[in-house]
């Protein structure tokens, strides 16, 4: 094998998707209700001031949310072991609207930075009540702890509709409850690059979140401090779940479908999958957005929605169809 | 050396292990037997820091497991409980490299791959190195299993029942690889076994529990005696030497 080809198959892959990940983002920019041309950008200053309040910020977004939530998922896969939990179908998600309903009643003109710390307290306590819960169940029943975090989350949810509902704030709940990017302008997605930073941090503790996976008494075993490696994973999984919940919304399915699309291929051995976890989620949270926005074009339909219907079928697939061999 | 001085464990008012005291030296094979709830399980869980020591004392080469660091500890003994439900999808080559977590932090280096690939052809995993364990067989599995324990690279090494899902041939193989790493580099090795006649083959020392408490501890041949074996197991067995070996005839 030449130098040449060695690189290339070490580094084509990678190359291949980012630029695909590229061509997507830059489709995202030119798609929407204005027209908007790249030739214009260079003669019209209103079309690069369009370009810089709402499309860049809104491509961002879904890429930021999409790379991030797909972590989230991926973490709390390895935090619970198990491969059909998320964080939309575990509680924490509803946690977190849950605090965001808190905060606007007790709060209203809280600015959005205090809502999300509202909300991730509120997250990292129902992700912790359901891990506790969850580590309960007997391992020989893989299929009882996505059961029941589905279970818990609609307990939460309820609550948080109840609340609403007493309070006359279900349309505010809808608004968190339902992931959209048409209100995303700049100054109103900056949070998630925190969401972003919780991802690098992720890939920097990989080989412990990977441990984590194999179970306590491996991680042990191995010299891992199993309690503060397990502490971190939570922080990160609530801090993202809760992030885009403030900012955009709940979106579903990207944390279940990304880490199991790539488990199929590459495995689960996170320092070398993780990237590639996060490109699919950005990827299919911004091509179920710019699907939202052509579909019945000038309106849009919301990426939560365009997503659980493209996100369920591609997890049926996904189910159906058994695991390869590798 | 693995120390253990007046260890008790009592788990919702019940008591599992009963002011146990036991020296084992440096270095040799070490078999734990006795009857299912004798308390092997939970005194290897204790020694290995799974379980907080609620009374007594134990020291592993002059380590307090209760006070060292446990990535320290990680550097002097390994562990490999029984069926630890390893569900991830990792290639062989990856798990058995997580072995040298203790040692590099997960950043493999030179040295490291290199006790990795030959740790895997001890094991006969070479041909297995890049296939997910989800898709091995148990035995095979558990053969990766012991394999990472290995990689570890300790002086100590616990295994509790390491030859569940293993056939006749790899439970032999394994013995075997016991028998070596503790002739050819003086590790110390303790085996939890439910076979006594491999524990008879292999054993330098047998220690035998019962109800929570040490019934016998001494070399091989000073164990595998009728009279002891059926005050452990609570049935008479006859005890033969066939082709030089001890053998117990316990099937019938």
């Amino acid at each position: 094998m030449t130098m040449a080809t060695a690189v290339r198959l070490k580094f084509g892959p990678s190359a291949a998707a980012l630029g695909a990940l590229l061509a997507l983002a830059a489709v995202s920019l030119f798609v929407g209700v204005s027209e908007l041309s790249p030739g214009a950008l260079f003669s019209d200053p209103q079309a690069l001031g369009l370009m810089m309040a709402s499309r860049v910020p809104r491509t961002l977004a879904a890429l930021l949310a999409g790379g991030a939530l797909a972590i989230a998922g991926l973490v709390m896969q390895a935090l619970a072991r198990n491969r059909f939990v998320e964080p939309s179908t575990a509680g924490t998600t509803q946690s977190a609207a849950l605090g965001v309903l808190l905060v606007t009643v007790l709060w209203p003109e809280a600015p959005l930075g205090w809502k999300a710390a509202v909300a991730v307290v509120t997250a990292l306590a129902g992700t912790s009540v359901f891990l506790a819960l969850a580590h309960r169940l007997p391992p020989t029943q893989p299929f009882l702890v996505p059961l029941f975090g589905i279970v818990y989350g609609g307990v939460v949810g309820a609550v948080a509709t109840f609340a609403a509902w007493q309070l006359d704030l279900l349309q505010y709940l809808e608004t968190w409850t339902t992931g959209e990017f048409s209100g995303v302008l700049r100054g109103r997605y900056e949070l998630l690059w925190i969401a972003g930073a919780l991802v690098a941090l992720a890939w920097w503790t990989a080989d412990r979140l990977t441990i984590l996976s194999l179970g306590r008494d491996v991680g042990i075993g191995l010299g891992l401090n199993y309690a503060a490696v397990l502490r971190l994973g939570l922080v990160i999984v609530s801090a993202i779940a809760a992030l885009t919940v403030v900012v955009v919304g709940i979106i579903p399915f990207v944390g279940l479908v990304a880490p199991n699309l790539i488990s199929r291929f590459a495995g689960e051995n996170l320092r070398h999958t993780l990237p590639w976890v996060a490109g699919t989620g950005a990827a299919l949270v911004l091509s179920c957005d710019i699907i939202g926005r052509l579909i019945r074009f000038p309106y849009e339909i919301p990426v939560g929605i365009v997503l659980g219907v493209v996100g369920a079928a591609l997890f049926l697939g996904l189910l159906f169809a058994g695991r390869g061999d590798g | 050396m693995i120390d253990i001085s007046d260890v008790s464990l009592t788990l919702g008012g019940s008591v599992i292990l009963d002011q146990i005291s036991l020296t084992l030296p440096k270095g040799g094979v070490t078999a734990l037997v006795g009857p299912n709830g004798a308390g092997k399980s939970s005194l290897l869980s204790l020694i290995a820091r799974l379980r907080p020591l609620q009374t007594g004392r134990i020291t592993v080469d002059g380590h307090p497991i209760d006070t060292t660091p446990t990535r320290q500890l990680a550097k002097v003994m390994a562990i490999l409980r029984q069926d630890p439900g390893v569900a991830s999808r990792l290639r062989v080559a990856e798990l058995v490299g997580f072995g040298r977590f203790p040692h590099s932090g997960g950043r493999l280096t030179a040295e490291d791959r290199r006790i990795v690939a030959e740790t895997l052809e001890r094991f006969d995993l070479t041909g297995l190195a890049s296939r997910f364990i989800d898709t091995l067989s148990g035995g095979q599995r558990q053969r990766a299993l012991v394999a990472m324990t290995f990689c570890q690279g300790t002086g100590t090494v616990l295994l509790d029942e390491p030859l569940n899902n293993l056939d006749m041939f790899h439970a032999r193989e394994l013995m075997r690889m016991l028998r070596k790493i503790a002739d050819e580099h003086g590790k110390t090795v303790l085996v939890v076994l439910h076979d006594i006649n491999h524990a008879a083959a292999h054993a330098d020392r047998i220690v035998a529990m019962k109800d929570g408490r040490i019934a016998a501890a001494g070399d091989t041949a000073s164990i595998i005696r009728p009279d002891l074996l059926e005050m452990v197991f609570g049935f008479p067995m006859q005890v033969e030497t066939i082709a030089g070996r001890l053998t117990v005839l316990h099937h019938a």
